[in-house]
Order: structure tokens, then sequence, then C-alpha cells
């Protein structure tokens, strides 16, 4: 029988959640990533499935503001995707937080898709705020809109931007964080997605950027390590970055230690899924794994 | 008749450096990002004046194009000036990814172009850019050829939504429009009437191309029809389809590269539209040279002399 793939339309809020509800959260995102993925039959897998916790606990933690309502909303948090390949995450969350229907994300790489394979913004798609794709440029942009809130117009609004570590390599990234640094944006966190994996092979084999921490640092930044995968490590570094934000004159920087993958376990860690989506017996796998996770989380009891 | 004694010269930077500041005092909106050489380019002026509105980035054109684009993605109208060399190329990707794909309301000024930069050589001469940014989808091109017309152009690329190149240079040229002469993003502007050919010019030869086509009056009663492109993207495909059918022929003069610059972009409207004979006055797919700007001039051939020349060559074609 032919795998069939539909989306439920649940939606998530954007408030205080329990641990058990993050993991379903996370459980959800992690099914859509698949899903759309086996459809469109190309796309990033590893990078999506790694910051699907990031994502359930930045977008339904209370930590980003935002409205899918009025999604433009002029008082709103930005979110800056610059490692552009994990789209399908990034679509998946936006989807499930209201922006647009859940049912689109079928069509995700599809000719005329609001879906594009890497975010566009002439797509028109709610809550993309930027197109990206050349690696580095995105937290470039965050940068911009970061000095626009706090240095013109003197706002509140917080930037959230995620770059890949393997990302990093590329130079215009540290001219970023020298004017992050000397620019004081307090209001800037810059998510390391920190998971050792690029398409030629670990991180510290194809180029080495450690030590991550110490070069942050020296550019003036906060730096908070986090298990990536850890929701009360990641709600706090969110949260003492906002403490930041208030008190500091220092952008943040977060460091999460992340596996490509994760969640599925023939996935997990193995740079070899950074670009690939799963076949037709895969994602049977993968939604079986899920399933069973799924189970297992109701039984905890957390 | 011009008399060239009466005409003062002025840089063309003055005029995107005075232009930026009108718009600062007419837009709160309008930001300026440095890139270490805001005195070079003039944007020092805004800096004086709108000290809250001015951030230098430091030598880094790859993070201020980006940062310009996060600006104008949150409503400012950010400009940014480098040396063209710089502000075309070592952001190049930034250009096509961030500015042109998001169609980004960010400007650009491209200063110190061409070979008139003169004695730094050949690094400096930037001499491609055209090439380039008229392959990007919603970018503006905009290449002014004296004073005044920079003064506006660098307004209107202000009042303008979306993203916008103006390449300008470093030396003082000829400043032989007027105030009031109209400036158009788009509309070239004919300024000399003629029928036995058209000169199709860019930039600081414009005013080579009407000596030219004064010497080509005066001395063998000639009249060439001299056509000022100020803006190369979106080209003013109607100026040119009329030159070709009133002129049957047609100089091209630009201070940069032949291949893909601006005579390649009149050549693909005029091939589609109304076949004539066409030549090519620009850099012949070599690098520049240090020298004064004037000997830079002539020893590539982009005077009045050579586009003399090319006039009486294209009409033995005709």
């Amino acid at each position: 029988m032919a795998l069939e793939i539909s989306f439920s339309d649940k939606t998530f809020t954007n408030t205080s959640h329990t641990l058990q509800e993050f993991s379903e959260i996370s459980l959800e995102l992690r099914r859509d990533v698949i899903k759309s993925l086996y459809l469109a039959k190309s796309g990033h897998s590893g990078g999506s499935l790694g910051m699907a916790d990031i994502f359930a606990v930045l977008f339904f933690g209370g930590i980003l503001r935002y409205n899918p309502a009025n999604w433009q909303w002029e008082k709103r948090d930005k979110f800056v995707l610059s490692a552009g390949h994990i789209a399908p995450i990034l679509y998946a969350t936006l989807a499930r937080a209201g922006f647009f229907p859940t049912k689109e994300l079928a069509t995700l790489r599809k000719l005329h898709s609001r879906l594009q394979g890497h975010p566009a913004l002439d797509a028109n798609l709610p809550g993309i705020e930027t197109s990206a794709g050349s690696l580095g440029q995105g937290i470039s942009i965050a940068l911009g809109m970061a000095m626009t809130h706090k240095l013109i117009d003197r706002t509140d609004q917080l930037v959230f931007s995620v770059t890949g570590d393997g990302e990093i390599e590329e130079g215009s990234v540290w001219e970023a964080a020298m004017a992050a640094g000397n620019y004081n944006l307090s209001n800037l966190c810059w998510i390391v997605d920190n998971n050792d994996c690029q398409i030629d092979g670990r991180v510290h084999q194809v180029m080495s950027i450690y030590p991550i921490a110490d070069k942050f640092k020296s550019f003036n930044f906060n730096v908070i390590t986090i298990d990536g995968h850890n929701y009360n490590e990641i709600l706090s570094a969110f949260n003492t970055f906002k403490e930041n934000a208030k008190t500091s004159d220092k952008p943040t920087c977060i460091i999460a230690k992340t596996y490509m993958g994760k969640g599925i376990s023939f996935m997990e860690d193995d740079y070899k899924w950074h670009g690939m989506p799963p076949n037709e017996e895969q994602a049977r796998k993968a939604f079986n794994e899920l399933e069973k996770m799924q189970q297992q989380i109701k039984s905890l009891n957390l | 008749m011009i008399d060239e004694s009466k005409i003062k010269k002025i840089p063309t930077r003055m005029g995107f450096g005075e232009g930026v500041v009108v718009l600062g005092e007419r837009n709160p909106n309008i930001i300026v990002l440095g890139g270490d050489i805001t005195g070079s380019v003039m944007t020092s002026l805004f800096k004086e004046k709108f000290p809250d509105r001015f951030f230098s980035i430091g030598i880094a054109e790859q993070n201020a194009t980006t940062i310009a684009v996060g600006m104008a993605l949150s409503g400012k109208i950010p400009f940014f000036s480098s040396y063209s060399a710089f502000a075309a190329f070592r952001n190049a990707d930034q250009l096509r990814i961030s500015v042109a794909y998001n169609n980004a309301n960010v400007k650009i000024g491209g200063g110190h172009s061409g070979i008139t930069v003169g004695p730094d050589g050949a690094t400096h001469q930037s001499l491609e850019e055209v090439a380039y940014l008229r392959t990007l989808p919603n970018m503006t091109l905009i290449v002014p050829s004296d004073y005044n017309e920079t003064k506006k152009a660098t307004i209107a690329a202000g009042e303008m939504n979306g993203p916008v190149f103006i390449r300008f240079g470093r030396s003082a040229v000829p400043s032989f429009t007027a105030d009031n002469d109209k400036f158009e993003i788009g509309k070239a502007n004919i300024l000399k009437d003629g029928n036995d050919l058209a000169i199709i010019a860019s930039g600081l030869t414009v005013w080579e191309s009407l000596m030219a086509a004064q010497m080509l009056e005066n001395n063998l009663g000639i009249k060439a029809r001299v056509i000022n492109l100020h803006t190369i993207k979106p080209i003013d495909q109607e100026v040119i389809v009329a030159a070709a059918k009133d002129c049957g022929a047609i100089v091209t003069a630009e201070e940069h590269q032949i291949h893909g610059g601006m005579g390649s972009a009149v050549a693909e409207v005029v091939v589609a539209n109304y076949p004539v004979p066409m030549k090519f006055i620009g850099i012949n797919d070599r690098f520049g040279l240090s020298g004064e700007p004037d000997e830079l001039i002539s020893y590539f051939g982009l005077d009045r002399n050579s586009i003399y020349n090319a006039a009486l060559d294209i009409l033995k074609r005709k």
C-alpha cells in the first residue's frame, strides 16, 4: 500500500508549556519535516530535524513575540533563518503557529509553491522575513534589523537568527560578529547550530571553526553553550538572553550542541543526511519511530 | 555651439554626497553606512550633518551591504557607498541574493569608478560592474554624466522604492547639464539632435560624445544625435529604437569594458528591434593602468577623437 501523507490542522500556542508538551510539539514538527521532504523528494532532512527542539521552544515557549493573524505587526520580534537550507523546520513551525495552512507543507519545493527550496521573500509566505540560502548573509540582515530597532527606532524588539556551524566558515560572518559587538547589540540572539556536520563531513575535519565560544567572547558576546535538545537548557538560555537584552551591552550567542537528524535513529549524527530526503521505506520507518516516541512521552507523564 | 572654456569641472562624487544630504533633510528614514572611505565618496557630508543616522561598518563591504538589507526590510532607506570596485564585486553575492532577490530598498553608490580613478591603477579601476549589475533582476543601474545629474540621480534613487546602484567617478569632469534639466530614471536624454548617426553614451563619455558631435558638424557638416543613456537598467528602448530607425548607425561610448557594458545593452535592444551597424567605444578586454585621468582617457581611446573616428567609420557601413 502506498504511503499516504496528510497534515493535521493542529496548531500550537506561544505560551508556557510543560516539558511533555514541548516534546509533543517537536515530535509534530519532526513529523512535518519528514512528510514534506518525502513529498518533495529532495531537501535537507538532517539540520531540520536537529533544530526541531529549539524551534519548538522559540516559537511556542513565549520567547519570540509574533502575531500570525497580523504577521507584519510592526512591533514583532524578528526571526531570521540564516541557514536557509533548513527551511523545512521553519515552514513546519510557521504552519503550526498559524501563519499559513498546514496542508501547504505538502507543496514544499514544488513549482509555484510559497515554500521555495530556500526561504524566498518574493514568494510572500507569511512569517518569512528575508530570502536566505547563500550562507552567512542572513546573520548580517539580522544585524541590520537589530541596529534599526535598538539604535535608530529605539524599540525593545528582539532579533533571533540561526546559523549553522559550517556556515560560520564564511568570512562575512565574522564581519557580522565584529559589528554586533562593536554596536553593543544586546537585542541580537545569534544561535549557532553546532551539530559538527556539513556536506563533506565533520565540521572539525572540513575546516575547524573551534573553539566557537572563545571566538564569540572575543567579539564581545555573552556566550551560552547548551544541549540543543534539552528544553530546560534551551528555555533558560533564551530567558538569559531576554534579560541581557535589557541589562547588558553585549549581544548573545547561544551555541546549541545538537545532533543532525535527531529523533530518527538511522539519520542521527550522520552528515550524509545533510541534504537528503527520506524515501518511502525510510519515511515509514521514521514515522514508526516518532509514533513509538510519542507513546513513550505519554507514558512518562513528565 | 558649446564653448568648452566656460564649462566648470566638478567631480560627480560631489553630486552623490550632496544628493544624500538633500535626501536626509527630506526623509528621516534615510540612513548612511560608511565603509571607511566616506571622505572619498563624500558621504562624510551626511555623517557631519546627521551623525545619528550614520553608521560606520569599517572595511567590510559584504557586511555593510547586508546590514543595509536588514535596515531596508525594517523600513529604512540605507545608502552604502564605497569604491565601485568593492561596492559591486566584493559584495557581489550579497547584491544578488540579499539585495536584488529580496528587492530590498537599498541604495549603493559605486564611487571612483572606471580608469579615471587614475594613479591608483587597475585594482581600483572598476570596469566590469555594469556588465554584472545589469543582469540582476529588480536592480536599477544609473551611470550619470556630471555633477548635477549625479545629484539628481541620487535624489531620484532615494525617492524610488527598490534597489539602485549609482556609478560615479573621482575626478573633476565638465559640469554641462543645467539645474533645471529634466532627469527621470529610465528616460534617456537627447542632448543634440541629428539623423546622420547616433552616439549613445553614459558617464563621462557623454561630454566627449557631445564634443565629438560638435567636431563632426563643424568639420564635415555631419549631424549626430547625442543620447545620454544615464539609466542602463531599466533601459530606454523607445529612444534607442528611434535612434536606430532615424539615424541608421550607432556608436556607443562608455568608461567600461565593451563586453557586457552599456553598449552591449544597447545592442541587445537594437538587434531585437531594428538592426543597424554599431561601433563600440570602451575598454577592450584588458585591465587599466596608472596614469592621470586625461592621459588614460586618450590612451584607452575614450576621448572625443576616438568617438569622432568611430563615427566616420560607422558612416561608411551605413
